[in-house]
């Protein structure tokens, strides 16, 4: 199944676990460092780096680009580092998360309040993923180096539905 | 009589350190392509059998256009094995960090490491490298690098059991361990269990048992039914690959066993994800 992100909050109705995807269209990097930033923003009332409002998140931290390519191997990872951040970045809009691995009940309660979806790639697959961004434009936190927010233009990114928006998972 | 010294020179070693962190983080290990190949014949279930074909596809590209084989170029572990008639001219514990920072750079590998566990600024260079310096006898200088990823190696552990433990509690051990990592340790696993020592030889016997060539059994034909019995529990946990559900959980299960106290049944037990790299030279 193709699809495009930003999803549409009724394709989002549409996923249901275990369902594989291809993903293209324009998703932002944040792993540990960078969601810290965010949600002490979100706390302090402060306007975020970006508008998070229906976007995807990848949790992931590239490695350097190659001459001639838009970014080097990048592939998911841990999502579980990320739930203590993620209720709160559920309620500020955030719709789409990809990482790997299960998330905890209150992530999974938050997905399906907000209907939300959590998508997997397959951990340490990141020079085939590398491949399916066509852009890479740095969006914020520069200092963070690898951690850094870069927003990207993806074409058919292999994924599985790994939480749908009814909070089923696919990890047991 | 008098020995001959060997003179080497700190550069050579730096040249072949660097080498080594390209190839490892770029060249899947042929006994780990092998295996993958045959689990992939092994699985129906359909996301196993398009994860294992995701895996393979990925050491391809990465091979043929020299890009990391995973973004967690990890913290570059390297063993070195010195022979005590050789004398490093230079230093070598510096020869190896400049090694790991300039194979890093040319490879486009990813800097993972961070100068302090708490205030965590990045170092910038994937420096300092973790290394481990045995003397054994001769005047070969042999050298391995083995990048550590993180998402396998924070699911690793360890526990100093009791005697009356036994075999039964080291297999316990071994498997709870397994089970916990689940998808996030990047499977099909390789399986390091360090068992005897103390705690740090037994933690260091886990991860030398990570650069066993996958397919090898253990010398001592009992040990090689335990790593057997484990890797066919572990297989029928159906965490499967990349822990979408299948038979492969973990290609392998490697035990390193070493001499311990009347007291003591340390066990430790390092995951290796479906990459586990290392690339080894001699000099």
């Amino acid at each position: 199944m193709h699809i495009t992100s930003p999803i549409a909050a009724q394709d989002i109705q549409r996923l249901r676990v275990g369902d594989s995807v291809l993903l293209s269209g324009i998703i932002y990097t944040a792993r540990d460092a960078a969601h810290q930033r965010l949600t002490d923003l979100l706390a302090a009332g402060e306007p975020l780096p970006f508008d998070l409002r229906g976007q995807a998140i990848y949790y992931a931290g590239p490695c350097p680009a190659p001459p001639g390519r838009a970014i080097g191997s990048i592939g998911p990872t841990t999502s579980t580092r990320m739930d203590s951040y993620t209720p709160a970045l559920l309620q500020a809009g955030l719709r789409v998360m990809i990482g790997k691995g299960a998330r905890n009940s209150a992530v999974i309660d938050a997905i399906r309040e907000h209907g939300a979806v959590y998508l997997a790639a397959v951990g340490g697959a990141g020079a085939l993923l590398s491949q399916c961004v066509s852009h890479a434009e740095p969006v914020a936190f520069a200092d963070l180096g690898t951690e850094a927010i870069v927003r990207l233009t993806i074409c058919n990114m292999p994924l599985v539905v790994a939480v749908d928006c009814m909070g089923r998972q696919l990890y047991h | 009589m008098l020995e001959t010294i060997r003179l080497i020179e700190a550069a050579q070693i730096t040249d072949v350190v660097a080498q080594l962190c390209v190839q490892a983080n770029t060249c899947l290990g042929e006994d780990i392509r092998a295996a993958l190949t045959q689990a992939h014949a092994c699985e129906t279930l359909p996301l196993a059998v398009n994860s294992l074909d995701v895996l393979l596809k990925n050491a391809d590209i990465a091979q043929r256009e020299a890009l990391p084989i995973c973004q967690d170029t990890g913290m570059a572990v390297v063993f070195v094995r010195l022979g005590e008639q050789v004398h490093v001219q230079g230093s070598m514990t510096a020869a190896i960090h400049e090694g790991v920072r300039r194979g890093y750079r040319a490879g486009y590998c990813r800097n993972s490491v961070v100068r302090d566990p708490i205030d965590r600024i990045n170092t910038g260079d994937n420096t300092p490298a973790v290394i481990h310096v045995e003397l054994v006898p001769g005047s070969e200088l042999h050298i391995t690098v083995a990048p550590k990823g993180f998402g396998s190696e924070n699911m690793s552990a360890l526990r100093m059991l009791n005697p009356s433990d036994g075999l039964d509690g080291v297999k316990q051990f071994v498997l709870e361990t397994a089970k916990a990592a689940g998808p996030n340790a990047c499977p099909p696993m390789i399986i390091g269990v360090g068992v005897g020592g103390t705690m740090e030889k037994c933690a260091l016997l886990a991860k030398q048992a990570l650069l066993r060539e996958v397919g090898s059994t253990h010398d001592v034909s009992a040990w090689a039914q335990v790593e057997q019995a484990l890797l066919a529990q572990i297989n029928a946990l159906g965490i499967g690959p990349a822990g979408f559900g299948g038979n492969t959980t973990a290609l392998a299960v490697h035990i390193e066993i070493y001499p311990t106290h009347i007291a003591g049944l340390p066990v430790a037990v390092n995951i290796g994800c479906h990459a586990t790299r290392h690339c080894s030279a001699v000099l």
